[in-house]
């Protein structure tokens, strides 16, 4: 359904090396409106760096980056947001310091009159977003530190949802989530999918990436073994290309 | 058997009083320590000296009024020395920093402008801070620059600099002392001309009970407007009157220490009246006006204002501060260029109040200075720390200090009491910690 059209997200020929061990070599990937592409490989695949390249983390060291189709260039997490990229760190990249509010709008904090920190106007947003996001959540005012794993998550999913975000970038959302948060995640995955915005999912549980994503595109040692539809492949498909990093559809 | 029971109700209760009390008023707990611990060293040094002089001199007017003008230029470095190891770094530069920053006031003052603009003229204490303030703020741009973009760390840009500032205080005047400094410039040191006397006090005071009032009221607004838990209005109504009480308290303490009698027969010949007995009101000094001032300021920055929140978001996780779009470099290099130029006030006023500029001016200040940020509260892991804490923390120290001196302990005890303090506050602020957790 998806595959017609100016692709959300281009990136094309991504490479990026860190002190001569290339970790991304040639990538290619897209993404369209609506659509959940899983990114999978074993660890040190170079699929988080891929990402990082997208969200400005990183700078690669060649390739070119299309939105919409137009060439853009991210040097830095800002332009990357300037985009209406954002992204869900693995590690969540939260300041376990600040309270939900202040991490929420890190970087794009909302200010008053004579450019002054609105903190009642934050909270008050961020009470908006979390009844929707996690209506449990009530520890407004302790440091994230004070939070359990799963609320930690839906601040950091909050973060990313509350700037309206066309692109969302999630790496490994449910790693360290139980059974239920895990299912929240899901549920929130499709109803994002539903509002039109393009996914990329990073995700090593296969039953995952069969159930949320419409395409998984595999690598392997910093290269791009394939992309394939979920709907035209089984378990099995994938889980080869991810251990033997051979396309079996190529071969046969 | 009753009789247990009742009891562990009554003792339980005031408990939960306590609590409550404590919640609904929102008072830090800390806060309320460090009172504690300084009401014990203020109450003890009194004591002691009845005791064993027969006079207690610490809880007087004349001692409590040096006491708050020697609070000033520690207090001032240490609420920027907050924001410098809220962000993981240390500065051990700034006694040296005082030495050098003073020496350019004071060649300026006293070996330059005289001989282009004529001895005493007005421009020049403005001059020589504004002097003071460049170099400073130079001075830290240039440890942070070091720190953040050529990535040096902090201790190392820092224990240099406390050997070449130093060497350099020396060497530009070859070990002279500069003296006496502009008489203006002098008043920023306080002394009994450089105190805004009994009216200026009252100002200051109504002015500053104003301001609680408004805190008060704009925080219940707020609070009112997006519908946010209030606080009791008998809660609002105590904390407003605590910090009135304690406003009105200092004016009255800091109009209660008389000008001495040669400074008022002095000051009767210059304006050619007979003042022979009158009682002149020193009011607050100078210094620790400034002292409060920069503590606002300090306070607002850091609470208030983006720069302060990226510099807590800095500390408590600098890679998820990055992938914020928070540009950290620049903020470090921000925090030490203002870590420089809270070093120059202090300087300011060090030099004014020894009307001099000596090249050892500010030695070991450095190690004051982040014992009071610590005793603050400030975790030297990182992204935790309060502006009145620091400056708390430093009346903490120089109480302890000026304590020592009045009865009497020679300096090398002072330092084995300083010493172990420090290590026993931070012991107990990381039992505290544990026991929050």
């Amino acid at each position: 359904m998806s595959n017609s059209g100016t692709p959300l997200v281009e990136l094309k020929d991504i490479s990026i090396a860190f002190g001569g061990i290339k970790a991304v070599d040639g990538v290619s990937v897209d993404l369209h409106p609506g659509e959940v592409v899983g990114l999978l490989g074993h660890n040190g695949a170079g699929k988080s760096t891929l990402i990082k390249c997208l969200s400005g983390a990183y700078k690669a060291d060649s390739g070119d980056v299309f939105i919409n189709g137009e060439k853009v260039v991210i040097n830095n997490p800002r332009d990357a947001r300037a985009h209406n990229i954002e992204t869900i760190y693995q590690t969540l990249a939260l300041a376990d310091n600040l309270d939900a509010a202040s991490n929420l709008f890190l970087g794009r904090e909302i200010v008053g009159p004579g450019g002054f920190l609105d903190d009642s106007k934050m909270e008050a947003e961020t009470r908006k977003i979390m009844g929707r996001l996690n209506p449990n959540f009530t520890k407004f005012s302790e440091p994230v530190s004070a939070l359990s794993g799963g609320q930690r998550q839906s601040v950091a999913i909050a973060r990313a949802v509350y700037f309206d975000a066309k692109i969302l970038i999630m790496d490994e959302p449910t790693a360290a989530l139980g059974p239920q948060e895990s299912e929240m995640v899901a549920e929130l995955i499709q109803e994002l999918k539903k509002q039109g915005l393009g996914i990329f999912l990073i995700e090593h549980d296969i039953h995952n990436v069969m159930k949320l994503c419409d395409r998984a595109s595999v690598m392997k040692n910093g290269q791009l073994v394939g992309t394939e539809r979920v709907a035209d492949v089984t378990e099995d498909d994938i889980l080869s290309m991810i251990i033997l990093g051979k396309n079996p559809k190529e071969s046969s | 058997m009753t009789d247990t029971s009742t009891s562990k109700a009554a003792t339980k209760s005031p408990q939960g009083l306590i609590a409550r009390f404590l919640s609904d008023t929102e008072i830090d707990t800390r806060l309320l320590g460090m009172l504690g611990a300084l009401a014990l060293i203020w109450g003890g040094f009194h004591l002691y000296g009845v005791i064993f002089n027969n006079f207690g001199a610490f809880l007087t007017p004349r001692n409590l009024w040096n006491l708050s003008v020697q609070t000033s230029s520690i207090g001032i470095m240490a609420t920027g020395m907050v924001l410098v190891i809220v962000t993981r770094n240390i500065d051990l530069s700034v006694g040296s920093m005082i030495g050098v920053i003073a020496m350019s006031m004071g060649l300026l003052q006293v070996e330059v402008l005289p001989h282009l603009v004529g001895l005493g003229h007005w421009s020049i204490w403005i001059a020589a801070v504004i002097c003071g303030l460049i170099v400073g703020t130079l001075i830290g741009a240039l440890h942070g620059w070091l720190i953040a973009y050529r990535e040096i760390p902090a201790f190392i840009v820092t224990l240099g600099g406390l050997m070449v500032w130093r060497g350099m205080a020396f060497l530009s005047a070859g070990g002279r002392t500069i003296s006496p400094v502009d008489s203006k410039f002098a008043l920023l040191g306080g002394g009994p001309y450089g105190a805004v006397g009994e009216v200026g006090s009252w100002i200051v005071g109504i002015l500053a009970c104003l301001g609680v009032a408004y805190i008060i009221y704009s925080g219940r607004k707020a609070r009112v407007l997006h519908n946010f838990r209030l606080r009791p209005l008998w809660a609002e109504a105590f904390l407003a009157l605590v910090g009135w009480a304690t406003i009105i308290g200092a004016v009255l303490l800091v109009n209660s220490y008389p000008w001495p009698k040669g400074i008022v027969r002095q000051y009767g010949a210059k304006i050619g009246q007979d003042l022979e007995g009158t009682f002149i009101s020193h009011g607050f000094a100078i210094p620790v006006l400034i002292l409060i001032a920069v503590g606002i300021a300090m306070t607002i920055l850091v609470t208030r204002t983006r720069f302060g929140r990226y510099v807590f978001a800095i500390g408590g996780n600098p890679e998820a501060a990055a992938l914020a779009g928070i540009d950290t470099r620049w903020v470090t290099l921000k925090v030490f260029a203002l870590m420089g130029s809270l070093t120059a006030i202090a300087a300011i006023i060090a030099s004014a109040r020894l009307n001099s500029a000596t090249n050892a001016l500010g030695t070991l200040d450095e190690l004051y200075v982040i014992a009071a940020a610590v005793i603050g509260g400030t975790s030297l892991a990182g992204g935790v720390g309060k502006i009145y804490g620091a400056i708390l923390g430093a009346l903490v120290m120089q109480s302890l200090q000026s304590g020592m001196v009045l009865i009497g302990f020679d300096s090398a005890i002072q330092r084995i009491v300083v010493g172990m303090v420090l290590v026993l506050a931070v012991y107990l602020d990381i039992l505290y910690n544990k026991r929050v957790k």
